[in-house]
């Protein structure tokens, strides 16, 4: 039983059928890339985890509980955090602000009146922000308004404010897209050491193939909307499936 | 059955005014991308360019009659218009009288370029600024234009009649067959609703069959692409506005003779036609209209004694419940598209 | 200190000294100077100063905080206007519970308005509010007349039961205390005005601001600063935005129905026009002019629009006549008839231009105007230290 379960998922929009009985297992402690051409209904995929859309049928469970239903914030607060295509962060912030939000969300919850204590003085917060901080090697930007940074920092950021959360599963919506190779290679890095270091599920979208290479213990390949297969890296490389599927794309 | 009709008809006129009104606003929202709070203000100084048309065609010249004297003995002074002088006096009062309909060619050329003038000089800058910001800078502009408008002309509704040959009402009831006057409905408000026909009409007809509105159309549906294509699209938003201020114009010329103008009517007719543009659905010109009409027809049954014996105060309120009771279910309007400012 | 910062509670120690020797810095011309004209130490103007301020500083909380524009708060003021009304003819003229009660039929009134309004964002959130404004606008001038006493104005009666009244003064007081009541201080050409009701609306301005400094600087005002920078980042980061949107509203509604509140208790009448969508818009002005998302921004704005729009309003012909006389005759009149377009009268010519004009150069208001010209003259602290403090952008 895998902590992500997906089961016989179908996702319609009007007359183009985005998902037709996907089916998906993440093991607990793996990264678990999920790759496929263009239009293969990866986004919709992931779209369906966390709350944005709902299947029309099917089940979506995650450690045991349906995520169905739920708004994002809910799911979020269930454990599943998510870093998106293009980073979004809280611009009109700083990035020790940045960091407050998720840890605020996730002590505090969905909701909760804290309007008169000052956030200086929450100062177990501010530890755990600055100890993610240096993890990420970001803390001598720490005062820095982050709608200013870089793309890489950004991405750096939205990462680093999806971790302290300390989610069991972590979503990755392609998060080296549009990036140069040094910083692909960077985060790759970051990625890798994360994994290394916490217990922590990463479910991946990806299109650069290094990336999923380097980093993935288990793939699955969805085309049309259908997972064709689902394998070790080492066995897909060369999957007769999974290069048709590519092929047919470049044509 | 017969103050069914009546309260039909009654709602026509404002109808048509929300209508022209809205019909502006969803052109400039719709390929400008901009929420204009001055649109009200160009309505009112089409009715106030009615009021000084009227006012200018009646400056008169003084002579001393001296064959007549007034009740004090004196040589009487006899004010004659220019007009006279120069039509002959027979002419020259037709031309006084017929001041309103004559104040549209007037107003047209003004309202262009009023309304160039606000694009290109104001609006023009804030297309990349936030909503709110455009909402308020042409809520100051709106400002503006009132006061100017109040310090020349006063704070008081200034009277501007229709002419003679439409004063009066006309009897719809015997028409329909029914007892004489049970429904009477005021002729200009006819022509009213004749002349906001003719304008939504051509408005559409101009959108629908000229290279110019399919390009428009266009980019009200997608603006990028539009861009893409590399047509000059900005100078085409320049005339959109200019026509879009003519409409609001040509609404309110018209429409001095219903309601005498003064220098507020704008801001009253402004919020109301937001609300009809909301409840039409942001962006979508026949929802505008269909809205416009709609409303002013709710408007009316609301303020019939029948209705208002059972919901009291239900006239001063029923359009903004109706625009509430819309955006909380349906919030992209009557006939908006879907993901038009939704969120 | 008080549980603030250095600077933060320096802020606040300027504006209670600001408050509290008002009526000195607002005479300090003598009265029989050509001067004594800007004088703005009137216990009438000063407490619309302290009111006004008040109604701007919770506006910001949600304007300047979440970026939500609301077109309809001076339906709050207006509420809490009657409700103290109320008060006064049926309890006493005792303004404590007058503004109690204000504060919380506006709570309640935006707990509903904001709950409706909240399921919408951007120009739909602003067209929603000014709805509803506009709405109870009309109910109080026509169904709801029993209870607002229509175009008249509520206002208390001889015959009204006031039934705690007693021997108690017949005019708006504390605990005896009259509001109207005031020191006068002569000090050679000089004549300060000390008012009661002008010091109860300071002390409650400053007491108004010191929560905002706390709610700014909250976990509270932080999510909702998040909420305006990117609302989708904070779904799925795990907070619900709706509620924290609601609480900011209906925070801001309080504040407006505390402004209505004391503007009943120093004059005790309430009427529809308080409610009207062009007083909304006033309040808009207000806040964006000192500068909106900024602590003392609000009170700025509204100082200035209501010393402005004392100063403006009361100057007529004559005046400008004396004024300009040093010109030659044909610059004399061009000169008058220019300015007087923007005065006595035509003072909201002045506002509505002057609004404009910030929103075009300055959408930051007075203090990044104020942030500016200290940068041009060199004495302006560094970028990045600027950038940490609580200044943010224009609202989305």
């Amino acid at each position: 039983m895998g902590i992500l379960e997906v089961k016989d998922v179908n996702k319609r929009f009007g007359g183009l059928k985005a998902l037709s009985d996907v089916n998906l297992s993440v093991q607990e402690n793996t990264v678990h890339a999920i790759i496929g051409p263009n239009g293969a209904g990866k986004s919709t995929l992931l779209n369906c985890l966390v709350g944005k859309l709902i299947p029309d049928t099917g089940s979506v469970m995650f450690d045991g509980k349906s995520v169905l239903g739920r708004k994002p914030f809910e799911i979020n607060q269930m454990g599943i955090s998510r870093v998106f295509q293009t980073p979004e962060i809280f611009g009109n912030l700083t990035v020790m602000e940045n960091m407050m939000i998720p840890l605020l969300a996730k002590r505090d919850g969905a909701y909760r009146l804290h309007a008169i204590e000052s956030i200086d003085h929450e100062k177990d917060l501010v530890e755990t922000a600055e100890q993610m901080l240096k993890d990420v090697n970001m803390i001598d930007k720490r005062n820095m308004h982050s709608a200013s940074m870089s793309r890489g920092d950004k991405r750096r950021l939205e990462m680093a404010m999806c971790l302290v959360q300390n989610p069991k599963l972590l979503l990755l919506d392609e998060p080296t897209a549009g990036m140069a190779r040094a910083d692909t290679n960077n985060t790759i890095d970051l990625l890798k050491e994360i994994k290394a270091t916490r217990d922590i599920t990463i479910a991946i979208i990806e299109h650069d193939m290094h990336v999923v290479f380097s980093l993935a213990d288990r793939i699955t390949v969805l085309a049309q909307g259908t997972p064709l297969v689902e394998d070790l890296p080492e066995n897909i490389k060369g999957h007769p499936k999974v290069q048709e599927a590519y092929l047919g794309e470049a044509h | 059955m017969g103050s069914f009709i009546l309260q039909i008809l009654n709602g026509l006129d404002k109808g048509s005014a929300y209508a022209l009104i809205a019909l502006g606003l969803t052109l400039i929202f719709g390929t400008l991308g901009v929420v204009n709070f001055a649109h009200g203000a160009l309505f009112m100084i089409g009715a106030f360019c009615a009021v000084t048309l009227s006012r200018m065609l009646s400056l008169s010249f003084e002579e001393v009659d001296p064959t007549k004297t007034d009740f004090l003995g004196q040589p009487l002074v006899v004010k004659t218009p220019y007009v006279y002088d120069w039509f002959g006096p027979e002419a020259g009062a037709a031309i006084i009288d017929w001041a309103v309909p004559l104040a549209i060619l007037m107003a047209i050329p003004i309202m262009i370029a009023i309304g160039f003038i606000m694009e290109r000089g104001l609006i023009k800058h804030f297309y990349k600024r936030p909503h709110a910001d455009q909402i308020l800078v042409t809520f100051g502009l709106a400002i503006v234009l009132q006061e100017i408008v109040k310090a020349n002309f006063g704070a008081n509704p200034v009277p501007t009649p229709a002419p003679t040959a439409f004063q009066g009402s006309f009897d719809f009831g015997i028409w329909l067959g029914f007892d004489p006057n049970i429904i009477i409905y005021p002729y200009w408000r006819m022509v009213y609703f004749a002349f906001a026909a003719v304008i939504i009409g051509g408005v559409f007809a101009f959108l629908q069959f000229t290279t110019f509105g399919m390009v428009v159309r266009a980019g009200m549906a997608d603006r990028e692409t539009v861009g893409l294509l590399g047509i000059n699209i900005d100078k085409r938003f320049t005339i959109m506005f200019g026509l879009a201020a003519a409409v609001a114009g040509l609404a309110g010329v018209m429409y001095a003779p219903i309601n005498s103008p003064n220098f507020h009517m704008g801001m009253d007719f402004l919020v109301l036609s937001f609300v009809v543009v909301v409840v039409g659905g942001m962006g979508s010109l026949p929802g505008a209209v269909l809205a416009g009409f709609l409303l002013g027809i709710l408007e009316s049954f609301a303020s019939m004694n029948e209705v208002k014996s059972i919901i009291p105060g239900i006239d001063q309120i029923i359009i903004y419940l109706v625009a509430i009771v819309i955006l909380l279910t349906r919030p992209r309007g009557l006939m908006g598209r879907k993901g038009v400012m939704e969120d | 200190m008080l549980g603030l910062n250095k600077k933060d509670f320096s802020l606040l120690i300027v504006v209670a000294a600001l408050a509290f020797f008002a009526p000195i810095i607002l005479n300090i011309f003598p009265k029989d100077s050509a001067l004594s004209f800007f004088n703005g130490g009137y216990p009438d103007l000063m407490q619309r100063f302290a009111i006004f301020g008040i109604f701007a500083i919770g506006f910001n909380i949600l304007f300047g905080l979440t970026g939500y524009l609301s077109f309809g708060h001076a339906a709050f003021l207006g509420v809490g206007s009657y409700a103290a009304v109320w008060m006064f003819k049926l309890l006493s003229y005792n303004v404590v519970p007058a503004i109690i009660l204000s504060v919380i039929v506006a709570a309640l009134f935006s707990v509903v308005i904001g709950y409706v309004s909240l399921r919408r964002s951007g120009i739909y959130f602003s067209i929603l509010t000014l709805a509803f404004a506009e709405m109870s606008y009309r109910l109080a001038y026509s169904v709801l007349t029993p209870l607002t006493n229509g175009e008249t104005g509520l206002q208390v009666y001889t015959n009204d039961p006031q039934i705690l009244k007693g021997d108690g003064p017949s005019v708006p007081h504390l605990f005896g205390l009259e509001m109207r009541a005031r020191t006068e201080l002569d000090i050679g050409p000089w004549e300060f005005t000390f008012p009661v009701g002008y010091y109860l609306c300071a002390v409650i301005l400053v007491i108004s601001f010191y929560i905002a400094i706390r709610i700014f600087r909250s976990p509270f005002g932080l999510t909702l600063r998040a909420i305006k920078s990117n609302q989708n980042r904070l779904r799925y980061t795990g907070m619900n935005p709706k509620p924290y949107m609601l609480t900011a509203f209906v925070i801001s509604g309080m504040y407006a129905g505390l402004a209505g509140g004391l503007l009943a208790a120093m004059d005790p009448l309430a009427g529809a026009e308080r409610m009207q969508w062009t007083a909304s818009g006033e309040v808009v002005i207000m806040t964006i002019l000192g500068g909106a998302g900024t602590l003392i921004g609000p009170i700025l704005g509204a100082g200035t629009i209501k010393y402005l729009e004392n100063v403006f309003s009361k100057m007529n012909e004559g005046l400008l006549h004396q004024w300009f006389s040093f010109l030659p005759d044909f610059m004399e009149d061009g000169v008058i008839w220019v300015v007087s377009k923007f005065t006595g009268e035509g003072w909201h010519l002045m506002l509505g231009a002057l609004f404009m004009i910030v929103i075009i150069f300055l959408p930051g208001g007075l203090i990044e105007g104020g942030q500016r010209l200290m940068n041009a003259i060199g004495m302006g602290k560094k970028k990045d230290e600027q950038s940490n403090s609580a200044k943010s952008e224009p609202a989305e």
